[in-house]
């Protein structure tokens, strides 16, 4: 945006070459009007220039920018101030200045203002956002600028965004025969706003009709009828895009524990702390990076990624190492056992980091989001994770079914006295499975970082998660943890859409229940001699 | 079970073992004991830590400026955890074994309802600094947060007013517990009042600590999209409003399309939120940090320097807001009333409290009411920021009277002169 004030003022110097007028104060004072209304009237008239200073003091207005001491107007820019009228930089700053705030409704007349000013930009994605924001909010003031834009657009999308701009004003023409075209016009668009204006012309007021005459309201209701089927199959991809994200994130929860549980049986209440320890890599890293190289801090999580595998895997070799050993093949003590382990990890996050939840920011790559149709919209978070998760789940498998390490890893949890006898180093090979679990329920933290709360406690609300996906997907096997992690997520999300979310969470719970009652091996049985020993 | 009591005595063990420690030294002293209830961890941490420091602030301005009656306050701070049944322990704790003068605490109305019996039971004294639901009314508690009218009833009234964009649908979105289902039963009533069809209302809730908005905001999107403007009340609370807002900026819901009224964001909420595409959101409160005026220009530099005294992280960043206020000016009434009744024994005290007046940084003389315990309050309603503050875009004239009861509910006609 910034830069966009810089070309802007490139492009006013330019012109100021041509001994151009200062713009006129009086047009200026309207836009400190205390009425809304006189606002807005004069935010049109300011508009109506279509120049340069127009463009460049509506710009300032919108973001907050706009100064005013006495009845002077200036733009702050940074630390720099100059004057909304000429645009002259000023050296010292003026006594009393005070910025013009505006509300939502005189936002919303300044976005549209803006927009058709920036309809004939030389800039191609201006013009494409400025065609956007008026294609459902354009009124009969806005038309002839948009005709005039249309006539010299070149460009395939943004003359269709304008062609629905242009019909949603002429919704409102006193000619039926204008409004029946547009109606029409709009029935191949997609956009629910769209949807919106044509709904509030069918809406009654008093005995009457927004739409008074009888044809352009069947007209109306049938563009209606086919935005709704776009807008149905929209909808239906944006759900099972929230439940893949949803079980790309379960996936990454339980990966770990379906090491750690699934292959090597051992029950760790503490695995929702070594997501914890993995979310707070993601802190530290970024502090770092905040601290040493604030220029490339959108890297940081990068960064994180091995630290946080390594700083769980070391927790992790700590635990096996110290506690579990002892307690291989005793579920309960290893239970409770690690249950007083998650005590201390918790703690000992609040004695490091403070009791607060931590500020962990999304790198400017992974905020915001692309629209894929006007109302499927992804955030990049959330597709960065499951680009992750696949990521971690194909390490995983390749680690456990070709490396030598993964293999002594089946071996010992097949038979353990055989693999003993053949010569397998049992007790390292513990540990290290442990550590990679472990490393991975780090890993899993880094993701939980960039859309959940980071705190001491974060990770007691993703253990019963992650319990309930290993189990619902068998014990043993990890294509199981992916088939129960994605089939929970997508099944949670689609309940949410009918029940709440509230609800929606006991149901899944009591399918649960039922499901294991029922068939208590989970999704995925391993067969073989050893399960049933 | 045995895990949940397991945890409790340890945490019950630990935090006897931490006060013993810091009550050692205040046998010998002649000094007044003051109770801290906020939870310091959990999901309400984010709101309730604030609320701790401007406690000791204010304690320790007025030890700095001679204390009450001649006596040096001692704080005593406890944990409750964001878990509702300990605030109950903890509250007990306060004020049988600390035997504490008062106490200032609670943010959710369900830890409010929690210790409400032990209060009563003991005769102890509450001050809530929180905006909450009304139906409530005890001898035993003052209220410095708005009732419904004092927040939720103007902020509703703006987003129809033509400034407010003319709001003609209504998302109440909300955690699932006493406030919100009680606010929005309010709310309801009251939209009906005004002609708003039933079927132009949804309600949602979430649990606590709930994570991932996206299907909510799938549904917000989809609701609005039938003709009619349409604006969400949320009332969600803790730190589920951090991922409410990073997935309402990622999905590119903008306030101009469909504004968002919160009753328990401000400043604190937002601190970790990038606030630049939620600029135009909006929030109704009792006081923000950007009002301008003497009394809260002193009152922002005071925190701030605690801030930096106490060695708060990100000091430099500090912020201020509502509940911090409210907690700032119940302290302060409080004092005003022990030394009116030149005791601090918990009748007397009440009996003082009401009529109390002071000049609070929100820019107004606030008065406790005479009965009905709560303090009269200006409203204002502020647009977010790109700066994560807020813009005054309405206020009241002057301060209104709290109705703890409600008069949209059903069976409170006969309450309206409390």
């Amino acid at each position: 945006m910034n830069r966009l004030i810089a070309c802007l003022l490139l492009f006013a110097s330019l012109c100021a070459g041509s001994a151009r007028a200062a713009m006129d104060p009086a047009l200026l004072a309207g836009l400190a009007a205390d009425e809304s209304d006189d606002k807005i009237a004069a935010i049109a008239k300011v508009a109506a220039l279509a120049d340069a200073d127009a463009l460049r003091v509506l710009v300032a207005m919108s973001k907050d920018n706009l100064m005013i001491a006495g009845d002077k107007f200036y733009i702050a820019d940074g630390d720099k101030l100059s004057d909304a009228a000429t645009g002259a930089e000023l050296s010292a700053r003026p006594d009393g200045l005070d910025s013009l705030t505006i509300n939502n409704r005189v936002r919303s007349a300044l976005d549209s203002a803006l927009a058709g000013l920036r309809l004939f930009s030389p800039n191609r994605d201006k013009r494409y956002a400025a065609a956007r924001e008026l294609q459902d909010s354009a009124d009969a003031a806005l038309l002839p600028l948009i005709e005039r834009a249309l006539k010299s657009e070149q460009d395939a999308e943004i003359r269709t965004l304008l062609q629905y701009a242009q019909a949603v004003a002429n919704l409102q023409n006193a000619d039926a025969a204008v409004r029946l075209e547009a109606a029409k016009a709009l029935s191949s668009s997609s956009n629910p706003s769209i949807k919106s204006t044509l709904l509030s012309r069918l809406q009654k007021q008093g005995d009457s009709y927004a739409e008074a005459d009888e044809k352009v309201r069947a007209e109306i209701a049938d563009s209606i009828k086919q935005i709704d089927k776009r807008l149905a199959r929209a909808d239906a991809i944006a759900r099972v895009f929230t439940g893949v994200s949803l079980g790309s994130i379960l996936l990454l929860a339980a990966l770990g524990l379906a090491i750690t549980y699934g292959v090597m049986g051992v029950i760790n209440m503490a695995h929702g702390e070594l997501l914890m320890v993995g979310a707070y890599s993601a802190y530290f890293m970024q502090g770092v990076f905040r601290a040493h190289w604030p220029d490339s801090t959108d890297w940081y999580l990068v960064a994180a990624v091995p630290l946080a595998f390594f700083a769980a895997a070391a927790v992790g070799v700590l635990m096996e190492r110290t506690v579990i050993r002892f307690l291989y093949g005793r579920p309960l003590e290893t239970l409770l056992a690690t249950w007083g382990l998650s005590l201390v990890l918790i703690q000992a996050a609040r004695v490091l980091f403070g009791a607060q939840n931590v500020e962990v920011a999304n790198p400017g790559w992974m905020s915001g989001a692309i629209e894929v149709l006007p109302n499927v919209v992804l955030p990049w978070n959330r597709i960065v994770i499951i680009g992750f998760a696949g990521f971690v789940l194909s390490l995983v498998w390749l680690l456990m079914n070709r490396t030598r390490l993964g293999m002594f890893v089946r071996a010992v949890t097949q038979n353990r006295a055989m693999a003993g006898c053949v010569g397998v180093p049992t007790a390292r090979i513990d540990t290290l499975a442990f550590a990679i679990g472990a490393g991975i329920a780090g890993l899993g933290g880094l993701a939980l970082s960039q859309i959940a709360n980071v705190g001491p406690d974060m990770g007691q609300g993703y253990i019963v998660d992650s319990f309930m996906v290993v189990v619902l997907g068998g014990v043993g096997q990890l294509a199981g943890a992916v088939w129960a992690a994605l089939g929970l997520g997508v099944a949670s999300k689609f309940l949410e859409g009918w029940t709440g979310a509230v609800i929606a969470k006991i149901l899944v719970l009591v399918f649960i229940i039922v499901f294991i009652q029922k068939r208590p091996q989970g999704l995925f049985a391993l067969k073989g001699r050893f399960v049933e020993s | 079970m045995k895990r949940r009591s397991f945890v409790k005595a340890l945490a019950l063990s630990a935090s006897i073992a931490a006060i013993g420690a810091t009550s050692f030294a205040a046998h010998a002293a002649d000094t007044i004991k003051v109770g801290i209830l906020h939870s310091l961890s959990g999901t309400m941490a984010i709101s309730e830590t604030a609320l701790k420091e401007t406690a000791l602030m204010t304690i320790d301005e007025i030890n700095a400026a001679g204390g009450v009656m001649g006596k040096k306050l001692e704080p005593v701070v406890v944990d409750p955890a964001s878990n509702w049944p300990l605030f109950a322990e903890k509250a007990r704790q306060l004020i049988s074994q600390d035997k504490v003068a008062v106490v200032f605490g609670c943010w959710t109305s369900v830890s409010r309802k929690s210790v409400l019996p032990v209060f009563k039971e003991l005769n102890g004294l509450l001050f809530y600094p929180v905006q909450y639901e009304g139906e409530e009314l005890e001898k035993n508690v003052f209220y410095t947060g708005a009732a419904p009218n004092q927040q939720a009833i103007p902020a509703v009234e703006y987003l129809m007013s033509k400034d407010g964009g003319s709001a003609k649908r209504f998302v109440l979105l909300g955690t699932d517990y006493v406030y919100p289902r009680t606010t929005n039963k309010i709310l309801r009533a009251f939209l009906k009042s005004k002609g708003v069809a039933e079927a132009d209302i949804m309600e949602d809730y979430t649990p606590f600590g709930h994570s991932d908005y996206q299907t909510i905001i799938a549904k917000i999107k989809k609701f609005a999209s039938e003709g009619k403007k349409t604006a969400v009340i949320s009332t969600i609370n803790g730190d589920s409003n951090v991922p409410f807002y990073k997935e309402l900026g990622n999905a590119g819901l903008k306030a101009t399309d469909v504004p968002v009224v919160a009753f328990s964001v401000g400043e604190e909420e937002l601190r970790g939120v990038d606030t630049k595409p939620l600029v135009g959101h909006l929030a109704a409160w009792n006081y923000f940090m950007s009002l301008k005026n003497a009394e809260n220009d002193a009152f922002v530099k005071k925190y701030k320097d605690w801030a930096v005294k106490a060695k708060l992280p990100n000091a430099d960043k500090v912020v201020t807001n509502d509940p911090m206020e409210a907690t700032y000016v119940g302290i302060h009434m409080w004092k005003q009333a022990v030394e009116k009744a030149k005791s601090t024994d918990t009748d007397k005290v009440i009996a003082a409290m009401g009529g109390q007046t002071y000049k609070a940084p929100s820019g107004f003389t606030l008065t406790m009411d005479k009965t009905n315990h709560h303090l009269h309050k200006p409203v204002y309603i502020g647009e977010i920021r790109a700066d994560g503050q807020f813009n005054v875009v309405w206020k009241t004239k002057e301060p209104i009277r709290a109705q703890p009861w409600s008069p949209f509910i059903p069976g409170n006609e006969s309450k309206q002169k409390l």
